[in-house]
């Protein structure tokens, strides 16, 4: 670990610090319709909007209301992006004729754009179209971001409000969202990428003569292995600096090359590299702001942001560590930093970006539920491949996914409150709203679904032959890729712990399940949960009322985020990650 | 006695309860009353499976027996364990309740008939709207009011207070009991209640548990623990094929062993004792909570309304001082106001006489020399005397007294009235004497509060509770006794409705409010608020309209039933967090149990560096039994509540039951561990 190391990871906290407040300001005066200085571009635009769609401004929905409107919106886009995929041969901005996508594979890719995963079984540059990655795609990245965030605003106005049904308007909240918070921060962005050498074109791939001739090795049809000596290469193009703002900025996280943020025409440079992840966390970040202030208790606003910044910050130190201790099986090798190497573990690492950046970025992707990559997380160290799985198995809520991470980490708030606040001597109650059975009920059903997910679909994968067939590596290494698709894929996250061929009929299916599971049906408990608490009277605070701002709060929010993880998923991760550490240490790697 | 001890004292003393208790606790194992517990009902159902295992591996030679028999032993205790807990915590209710019973025996009542004659009947056959007599040394029958006559009654047999009470028709002294027995006199009672609907039938069902319900909180709280029971199958289930899989199947003991030690099982097994101990709790306190909810609520409780007399200050108005006219000496003064006040038999009165005899050593005359004439308090004069000889003496109101004066062309001195002013500021009641129309001065009557009450409201406000005082007076005088009593607020000139409608708008800014009361008028408001007890000495409507009866009518006892009512909720708290916090020792003590024969380098987190795998397994099951029996006090007693304020409280008990909860369990399964080894038996 390097001072410098240190000094960005502290550096890109105190900015992330720095953002919350303007942000949360910006995003709670959007939501709540009061002016902002984008008003007199986006206002007349909005209006055209609602007159073309027939929205009411004035109708505001009930919770029902509102999940249907979201289902229903998120139900058409995953059938017109699943028809796009399916047709794109006959649609036009394919230059480079790729054929239609295969039936599983779209599907399970039309799932994990809609559910804000970007789960990508497929390489980007070589089977989807530019029409597919713009219209299809890039659509999702800004859609699917959007849901999140307003069912976020409904959460918190479910908080604030008191004695109503009435959460606002699925279709306003979304078009306002898009309009004021997504768009003009994604186009001033994607220009920012531009200037660092990210690609933006329609051409088509062009072929360029290598300088230095490439000898490879080729298995060829009949299974014999051949040598050929490579001149030329392919370089592909496409409207990547476009996507790449709102991958990260509605931390979907779906590159458009394979490779991802690991790829040089995606993230060029540390500038851009830095840009990405402030970017990922800007949003989540800013979220905490605007739950203080619509519920008119910023402390506890920032009670939440400092618990997520304490767990963000244990992450990724851990990670670093690990990261830059190196390999212990190459003891003898010199893996220090200096002058002419990055050292520890470079393996599936980007020279660009070293090892501390390669462990803030994996930290950030997976706390966040973004899932774009800068490096492998399979070819981490176990102990640092841990931190990333840890971080989606704690449910997405370290800062999390745009809206998800907010909502995600209510559910958690809900907990700590009910367990711990029957401690002060009163039934439990949240910023004035009392928890009781139906509210505890639903937040135990938000919880369960992630936890049946990830541990069902795993535990059957790894007894049965389509499952394990997928493997590249045996042993608990194995267990620990079979884990993070699921955890990714239930967590929304989309990163993925390369090595394991997903692109099966079963991974397919069942990932495509898991994000579907881990999306919507944590939605609906949540916003039953802000269905039940709007209705509630608002109770004042008093001495004896139940503090949820202050350290205190904050570590007990930490504690139960942690507990609640861990109990549920140490056995798995024992036999996972950190058997695979014990058995390096004693010499064995898999 | 303190409480506490009372009670301790009671749950463990009593060897008949114990042995009830045992009973009870192989009683409750049926699946049919277990499975209302959804935990204790997965411990249960792991019991049986483990047991099933243990049978077929018997028969069939197939090993693991020792082990697989101290297992299913300790699941099944940890069952027994769970069940006695609630057994004990039904056990001194159900002792009461037998108690009660020998009060309902059948007695004998005398129904009087239309026409005014007596039959005899049997209790059982009053029905409500029967009019029975009572006589001195009779049982009476059944609740009722007392329609004629006055009489002093035995009630310890449901106050447990030896010493008679007073009922009488008419007021708020009207309501009788059945069971309790008329010391002295004759009453005629109108019987209220059918058989079977009694107070003391409802005291017996209360006490028993035998209606009892589970409360809002603890069905929340139930959600959650079946969530967590869930979530924590799923870590066992799927933890199979996960070792299956790495290549290291477990057996069934070991998984159901897992999970039982997971699963919430220390609160999981106490909840329903708390619960109960609570009530109970309540009881030992002479109050019966008519359900479990006025308890759960009485913990939050925002508001606290108080009758001003007999709650803030002692029942009447009493002489503190006598101020003088000019001219007029002190002992003139206070003679001529002990002379209007002999035959004056109120309390002020009374206490005008005493006021005059400690201060000024003027004992009682002989007035009947003087022939006087005693002149009664009336509405239209508003004053009081004495005609003695001929000598007119007065005392009133000032007003009045001033314009009897100025009938006869007395003048009022300024000064007077400038003193009568004050002590009406002041809070105080202030009443002039004149002889023969001449005003010799003023006495002061003012409320005397209670000892102890501003120690009490400090107390409750730190709790972060708001006190308000209820007082017909007016707002001048209200002020100056709410701030010698230290009360939060007050609420003046206060008709009976004024008191519904200020519960109502408390109420609505989303408080709790609690009341006392014990009037027919007090009963729609002690209806409206969230916590209503009624006095025992009450109205028959005032205790059906509470929801709860405080049989020693104390109207300070809010104080105490809000503290049994935090009490209750942050003992489940603790011992939730207790539950919850434990499980991070048994993993660490599991976990390498199950997979350091197939990997031995996970044997590195075994950090509590048990002996064996079997050991390791078995000791953690022992803890999980044990530490419910160990907590089985706790429950029944209670976690104690102190009025530090909420942070403060949070973080004192997040140390002691969290904290605490992640550390005991590792000493207490290395202890186990030890002590197992030593005796060899794994």
């Amino acid at each position: 670990m390097t001072a410098n190391g240190w000094l960005q990871i502290v550096f890109y906290l105190l900015v992330i610090f720095l953002l919350t407040k303007p942000l949360g300001i910006y995003m709670t005066r959007v939501f709540s319709r009061e002016k902002t200085f984008l008003d007199p571009v986006l206002r007349p635009v909005e209006r055209i909007v609602y007159r073309l769609t027939g929205v009411d401004e004035k109708h505001e929905m009930r919770w029902t209301e509102y999940a249907i409107a979201m289902l229903l919106f998120s139900g058409v886009s995953m059938a017109l992006l699943y028809l796009i995929e399916r047709t794109q041969k006959w649609l036009p901005l394919n230059p480079q004729k790729f054929p239609n996508v295969e039936p599983g594979l779209a599907f399970g890719t039309a799932a994990s754009f809609t559910t804000n995963t970007n789960w990508q079984a497929y390489s980007g540059e070589s089977t989807m179209s530019y029409l597919t990655q713009m219209a299809g795609l890039a659509y999702h990245n800004f859609a699917s971001a959007a849901v999140g965030i307003v069912l976020a605003i409904v959460v918190i106005r479910g908080i604030a409000r008191k004695e109503t049904d009435k959460l606002g308007n699925f279709w306003m909240d979304t078009t306002r969202c898009l309009l004021w918070v997504l768009l003009p921060i994604c186009i001033v962005g994607s220009l920012v990428f531009v200037s660092q050498g990210v690609v933006q074109n329609l051409k088509p791939y062009t072929t360029v003569q290598l300088i230095e001739p490439q000898t490879v090795q080729v298995t060829g049809a009949d299974g014999k292995a051949t040598t050929q000596t490579v001149t030329q290469q392919v370089i592909a193009q496409g409207p990547v600096a476009s996507q790449e703002a709102i991958k990260e900025f509605g931390t979907n996280g779906g590159g458009f090359f394979n490779a991802n943020s690991a790829h040089p025409f995606e993230n060029p440079t540390p500038l851009s590299n830095f840009f990405q992840i402030v970017l990922i966390f800007a949003i989540p970040s800013g979220l905490t702001y605007t739950l203080g202030r619509m519920t008119g208790s910023q402390r506890h606003g920032w009670a939440v942001w400092a618990a997520m910044a304490f767990l963000f910050f244990a992450g990724v130190t851990t990670l670093y560590w690990a990261e830059a201790r190196g390999n212990p099986l190459l003891a003898g090798t010199d893996q220090r930093a200096s002058a002419l190497q990055s050292g520890g573990n470079m393996e599936g690492k980007e020279v660009r970006f070293g090892i501390a950046n390669s462990a803030l970025f994996a930290t950030v992707t997976t706390d966040a539920s973004c899932g774009a990559v800068n490096g492998m997380h399979d070819s981490f160290t176990p102990l640092g491949g841990m931190v990333p799985l840890i971080n989606i198995m704690l449910g997405e809520v370290v800062f999390g996914g745009v809206g998800a991470g907010l909502y995600g980490i209510v559910v958690f708030v809900i907990l700590a409150v009910f367990i711990a606040g029957l401690m002060v001597g009163r039934t439990p109650e949240y910023l004035g709203k009392k928890i009781e059975s139906y509210d505890v009920k639903m937040a135990m059903l938000a919880i369960l679904v992630l936890t049946f997910t990830i541990l069902g679909f795993s535990a059957v994968a790894v007894v049965r032959p389509f499952g394990t067939s997928s493997i590249s590596n045996p042993g608990p290494h194995g267990l620990s890729q079979v884990l993070y698709a699921y955890v990714s894929s239930a967590g929304n996250n989309g990163s993925a712990f390369a090595g394991l061929n997903a692109n099966t009929m079963w991974y397919n299916t069942s990932t495509a399940a898991a994000q579907l599971l881990g999306r919507f049906f944590m939605i609906i408990p949540v916003l039953a949960i802000a269905g039940s608490l709007a209705k509630k009277k608002t109770l004042p605070e008093s001495a004896g009322t139940f503090p949820v701002t202050g350290g205190l709060f904050a570590s007990l929010l930490v504690s139960t985020i942690v507990i609640v993880g861990a109990l549920t998923f140490f056995p798995a991760l024992s036999l996972g990650p950190i058997l695979e550490h014990l058995l390096m240490l004693a010499g064995k790697s898999f | 006695m303190d409480p506490v001890g009372k009670i301790r004292k009671k749950s463990f003393g009593d060897r008949k309860i114990l042995v009830r208790a045992v009973a009870d606790s192989f009683g409750k194992l049926d699946p049919r009353t277990i499975i209302k517990n959804p935990v204790m009902f997965v411990v249960e159902v792991g019991a049986v499976l483990t047991t099933v295992q243990l049978v077929w591996n018997a028969v069939h030679h197939a090993g693991e027996i020792g082990f697989g028999l101290q297992i299913s032993l300790w699941l099944w205790f940890t069952v027994l364990f769970a069940n006695f807990a609630e057994a004990m915590a039904e056990g001194r209710g159900k002792a009461q309740a037998d108690t009660l019973r020998k009060a309902r025996a059948e007695t004998e009542a005398r129904r009087l008939r239309p026409d005014g004659s007596t039959e005899v009947v049997v209790s059982s056959a009053l029905r409500a709207g029967d009019e029975v007599l009572v006589c001195a040394g009779e049982f009476i029958p059944g609740d009722g009011e007392v329609i004629e006559g006055v009489a002093s009654v035995d009630e310890s047999a449901i106050t447990g207070e030896s010493a008679p009470v007073i009922r009488e028709s008419g007021g708020d002294r009207s309501a009788v009991t059945g069971g309790t027995r008329v010391l002295s006199d004759e009453i005629k009672v109108r019987i209220t209640s059918n058989p079977g609907e009694t107070f003391l039938d409802r005291m017996i069902h209360l006490v028993e548990g035998a209606s009892r319900q589970k409360t809002p909180n603890e069905i929340a709280l139930n959600i959650l623990l079946a969530g967590l029971t869930i979530i924590f199958l799923l870590a066992v289930v799927t933890l199979q094929p996960f070792a299956i899989y790495a290549g290291a199947p477990q057996s069934i003991f070991v998984l159901v062993s897992l999970l039982v030690c997971l699963i919430p099982t220390t609160i999981g097994g106490l909840l329903s004792a708390i619960g109960i101990a609570g009530m109970d709790r309540l009881i030992q306190r002479n109050v019966i909570a008519m359900s479990g909810r006025a308890v759960e609520a009485s913990g939050d409780v925002d508001v606290l309304l108080l009758d001003k007399t007999g709650t803030i200050t002692l029942g009447n108005r009493q002489a503190t001082a006598l101020h003088t006219c000019p001219n007029v000496t002190e002992v003139e003064l206070a003679s001529a106001a002990q002379l209007a006040s002999l035959a004056d038999e109120t309390p002020e009165g009374r206490s005008i006489v005493v006021l005059v005899k400690e201060k000024y050593g003027l004992r009682g005359r002989e007035l009947a020399s003087h022939s006087p004439t005693f002149i009664p308090f009336s509405a239209q004069t508003r004053m009081s005397g004495v005609d003695l000889d001929v000598h007119e003496i007065r005392k009133g109101a000032p007003e009045a007294i001033a314009k009897y004066a100025r009938e006869e062309g007395q003048e009022v001195p300024a000064e007077i009235l400038e003193i009568v002013k004050e002590v009406s500021n002041a809070g105080g009641t202030p009443l002039l004497v004149a002889q023969n129309r001449r005003v010799l001065g003023a006495i002061a009557l003012t409320d005397v509060v209670k000892g102890g009450m501003r120690e009490r409201f400090d107390h409750l406000r730190a709790m972060g509770i708001r006190t308000m005082m209820i007082t017909g007076d007016n707002p001048l005088t209200a002020a100056a006794i709410a701030r010698e009593a230290g009360v939060d607020d007050f609420l003046a000139e206060a008709k009976p409705e004024d008191k519904m409608a200020l519960i109502r708008k408390e109420q609505a800014k989303g408080k709790l409010v609690a009341m006392t009361g014990d009037g027919t008028n007090d009963a729609p408001a002690l209806a409206q608020a969230d916590v209503g007890v009624a006095m025992n000495t009450g109205t028959q409507a005032a205790k059906e309209a509470g929801n709860m009866v405080d049989l020693d009518s104390n109207p300070t006892k809010l104080i105490e039933i809000v503290e049994i009512g935090k009490q209750l909720l942050i003992t489940r708290g603790a011992l939730t967090t207790f539950s919850v916090a434990n499980d991070v020792a048994k993993y660490f003590a599991i976990i390498p149990a199950m997979f350091a024969g197939a990997f031995p380098v996970l044997g590195i987190l075994n950090i509590m560096r048990l002996r064996t795998p079997e050991s390791a397994i078995l000791s953690a099951v022992i803890f999980n039994a044990l530490i419910i029996i160990a907590l089985i006090p706790l429950a029944l007693r209670g976690v104690r509540y102190r009025p530090v304020g909420a942070a403060a409280l949070l973080r004192r008990n997040l140390l002691l039951y969290g904290a605490g909860g992640i550390i005991a369990p590792f000493i207490g399964i290395k202890l186990i561990d030890v002590l197992l080894t030593y005796i060899g038996i794994v």
